[in-house]
């Protein structure tokens, strides 16, 4: 039986060789995603900036310009709506009403009334409301959770292994985060809680690219001591490229059943995460390892050690 | 290698064996498992409200409600101490409560130390540090003041919130709801989850209202002008009367109740002489006593019944009320009353709560969620099982028999600690379906590059688990980092997401790296292979 080889052997791939180009279309990527961010701002869903969304189905695809002016029409503030999917479940957004609880309940029941005269057979599937203040605590934790995330997983990887390694992937995690952040910003993909969470994931598994060939690197920095630099990154990120590959498509393979498959409402997240899948894997393979030229690592990094066997060394890559 | 010790064989049947018995009533209904023998686990995995339908509701209490509830009860219990406590009387003039600080001037400065050593007597100790509720200090030799300390007022919220979360569950329960859950929430907050209710609006209503009932006696000597521009005569307020029939919509009533709902014992929906929807309520006997006291002495004059501050009706005291029970009239409809019966029940909130947050899915969307998680979880196995056979071949097989075992043992654990499930995760299981192969693709290649570089099977096969292992050990570290923050700062959607990858993570390891190897070593040991195609 002759098994599927998605990644020839010996791949000889001059990886480091392109890391100028590579650096700027980073650079490039992650300003560009700043500008749009801040420029466009991301499309906040009421978990962060507090408010009301009722999620609708019409038994018929419905304009939105109809329907919006129909609700403007309440005198219930500016709705924001947005489709959710296909063209006949719509997202109704709304600023949260001044008052109590009841006065929410009034505006919840107005709109449902006015859609229903209107669209007969709408049902109600979502409703949501979120106070200004809980929004605030939403953002702030959600925040935390991702800078907390970073810091310990770069720290991990200092102790683990150098400090050169946790600036190299904090720096990459920082691109990556970045990126995803500006393709909401440019999709006018809503941005919520879930998202929050896809973010943390992908930092989660964008790391796991870089802890995988960190190792090679530190595996071949002690085994290969005279290798120059630039040489062995390109043969450890050569010789982890199978795995790479083949994680990246596996993770691709069950994210994307998800996405065509697992229905509207996570959309948006597994969206995020096939992104940060793509992403990390850039990352992993021209910032972080790329970066580490830069930052100064050599074989006198992890110390001396005792050498493997000589011919190892020169047995190096013809197997 | 090849020596796999026997132990280790015996744990991992154990582990399996372990996960499908424990896996094993998630895949039948509800139902017939509750008929299943009791020595066999019956805990199925909880399904998250936006799975199965139903609302989430964030309760705030508004904690300068409770400082204020403080105050009046320390000015009340000051001025009944000075007044007839032991030790005589003391008088006092210029009383103020202003800044949330009871302050007062005594009239003969000489019994400064008495008045102050009784007032520390009113104090109390809260908590551990040996801090009071209140202190006390004197100002100008003359003035004494009392101010709440934190810890006092911690320990007040804490209290109030304690038997908020009594007094909800009472109320939800007699709405007869199912399985609500209802936990606090930081210092001044309850979560609510009801599932599968449509509606939740008279569960809101339930939640929003006090329910603190008062009768007091109305003010008749107040004209209508003064009513109207809000002067109420001394002793008296002006309070919101919604449903007054003369239009004025406000009314003065005199400031100290006759009597509470504090004393009723019980309260049901009943009909006025008129045959509209009204509320039977009967005190308890110190309550019905006073009761038949008030409107003995008030026959012929209008008494307020006032909720939450507003006047539900005020009728004319016909004749004395001696029995203890009476009837609250109103504009009620049916289902305003039952409320108000169920509020009357279950007894007042020490605390006003404030919706801040809602979520409500309906059932329909949950079921449309489940259908779609399931069959993308089916696809995302079957593509990933196909992609690790074609590409690994014998290994892929045990990487998918690895893959099973792991899917089984996450439903387990799940079952076990009644962890909820939630759309994000079952976004989490797919996750984990596509990254828990990772550990046997590490293992994988490095078999192959072992092998490249011509090495034995047996030689490969070994250096190939024992480099991978640590790369895997690093990786999921790492992972595990982040989920761990995802559950100490994520809330609802997000933590159930985090539950099911931190589970997934310390599942995988064990799956993909030590059964497989149990595997692979048996394999070897047995078919003694001379070619390994991988």
């Amino acid at each position: 039986m002759r098994l599927l080889k998605l990644v020839p052997d010996n791949t000889q791939f001059r990886f480091v060789r392109l890391r100028w180009v590579a650096f700027t279309l980073t650079l490039l990527l992650t300003l560009s995603s700043v500008a749009l961010l801040a420029t466009r701002g991301l499309n906040m869903g009421v978990d962060f900036v507090g408010g009301l969304m009722i999620e609708t189905g019409f038994e018929q695809p419905v304009k939105l310009d109809t329907l919006r002016s129909k609700i403007n029409h309440l005198g219930v503030g500016e709705a924001s709506l947005q489709q959710f999917g296909n063209d006949r479940t719509v997202a109704i957004r709304l600023p949260l009403p001044p008052g109590d609880d009841a006065a929410v309940q009034a505006v919840v029941k107005k709109v449902q009334a006015a859609v229903v005269s209107d669209y007969p057979g709408a049902s109600f599937r979502r409703v949501d409301t979120v106070s200004g203040k809980v929004s605030g605590e939403l953002i702030s934790d959600g925040i935390k959770a991702v800078v907390l995330a970073m810091l310990g997983i770069a720290i991990y990887s200092w102790f683990r292994f150098e400090w050169h390694f946790g600036v190299s992937t904090l720096v990459a995690l920082f691109h990556d985060v970045v990126v995803t952040l500006g393709f909401f910003s440019l999709t006018r993909m809503e941005f919520d809680l879930n998202i929050v969470a896809a973010i943390l994931t992908i930092v989660g598994y964008s790391l796991n690219d870089k802890i995988v060939i960190d190792d090679r690197i530190r595996e071949n920095l002690r085994k290969y001591r005279k290798m120059e630099i630039g040489e062995l990154i390109d043969l450890s990120v050569n010789e982890t490229l199978p795995r790479t590959v083949m994680t990246s498509l596996s993770m691709v393979l069950a994210l994307g059943s998800l996405l065509l498959l697992g229905g509207e409402v996570i959309r948006g997240f597994t969206a995020a995460m096939l992104l940060g899948i793509v992403i990390g894997t850039y990352s992993s393979i021209y910032v972080s390892s790329s970066l580490l030229i830069s930052l100064g690592v050599g074989s006198q990094t992890f110390g001396p050690k005792e050498e493997k066997s000589g011919a190892e060394r020169i047995a190096k890559r013809q197997g | 290698m090849l020596d796999f010790p026997r132990w280790k064989i015996w744990g991992i049947v154990i582990a399996i064996l372990f996960g499908i018995v424990f896996a094993l009533p998630n895949f039948f209904p509800e139902a017939s498992v509750a008929r299943w023998p009791s020595f066999v686990p019956h805990s199925q995995i909880n399904l998250g409200l936006d799975l199965r339908g139903g609302s989430h509701i964030l309760l705030e209490a508004d904690t300068t409600d409770v400082a204020k509830q403080r105050l009046g009860v320390i000015e009340e219990s000051v001025r009944s101490e000075l007044r007839q406590g032991e030790g005589g009387r003391i008088d006092i003039g210029d009383v103020s409560t202003a800044g949330g600080k009871l302050s007062f001037m005594l009239r003969d400065p000489g019994q400064l130390d008495k008045a102050v050593e009784r007032m520390r007597s009113l104090t109390r100790p809260v908590g551990i540090t040996g801090q009071r509720d209140w202190d006390v200090n004197v100002v100008d030799g003359s003035r004494i003041v009392l101010s709440p300390t934190q810890s006092g007022l911690n320990s007040a919220v804490d209290n109030a919130m304690q038997q908020a979360v009594e007094v909800i569950r009472r109320r939800i329960d007699q709405l007869g709801t199912r399985e609500p859950t209802i936990i606090r929430q930081g210092a001044n907050r309850i979560v609510v989850q009801v599932p599968g209710l449509q509606n939740p609006e008279a569960l809101k209503l339930l939640l929003g209202k006090t329910a603190k009932l008062e009768f007091k006696m109305v003010n008749v000597s107040a004209s209508a002008q003064d009513v109207a521009q809000g002067r109420a005569p001394v002793g008296s307020e002006i309070i919101p009367y919604p449903d007054d029939p003369r239009g004025a919509g406000k009314i003065a009533v005199e400031r100290r109740p006759v009597v509470t709902g504090d004393q009723l014992i019980d309260a049901s929906v009943g009909q006025d002489q008129y045959g509209a929807p009204a509320v039977n309520f009967r005190f308890d006997s110190a309550g019905g006593r006073r009761f038949a006291r008030a409107t003995q002495e008030n026959t012929g004059k209008p008494f307020a019944i006032v909720l939450d501050g507003k006047v539900i009706s005020a009728p004319v005291i016909n004749e004395p009320i001696l029995g203890g029970a009476g009837i609250i009239s109103g504009n009620f409809s049916t289902d305003s009353a039952n409320q108000l019966a169920i509020m009357l029940r279950s007894g007042k909130l020490p605390v006003a709560l404030k919706v801040v947050e809602e979520r409500t899915v309906g059932p329909d969307l949950g079921a449309d969620s489940i259908r779609s998680g399931v069959i993308a979880s089916i696809v995302a196995t079957a593509a990933v099982v196909v992609f690790m056979l074609v590409t690994y071949g014998r290994f892929g097989v045990y990487a998918t028999v690895a893959l099973a075992i792991n899917l089984i043992l996450i439903m387990a654990i799940m079952s076990i600690f009644g962890a909820t499930l939630t759309l994000p995760g079952i976004a989490g299981f797919v996750l984990t379906i596509g990254a828990a192969v990772d550990a046997n693709v590490l293992i994988n290649e490095r078999i192959r590059e072992e092998q490249r570089k011509g090495r034995s099977i047996v030689h490969s096969v070994e250096t190939g688990y024992k480099e991978a292992t640590r790369t895997i050990w690093d990786a999921n570290v790492t992972n595990l980092i982040a989920a761990v923050i995802m559950i100490a700062f994520g809330s609802g959607p997000v933590k159930g997401f985090a539950v099911v990858l931190t589970i997934g993570i310390a599942t995988s390891v064990f799956t993909a790296v030590t059964i497989t190897r149990a595997i692979v070593a048996h394999w070897l040991r047995v078919k003694r292979p001379t070619e390994l195609v991988i």
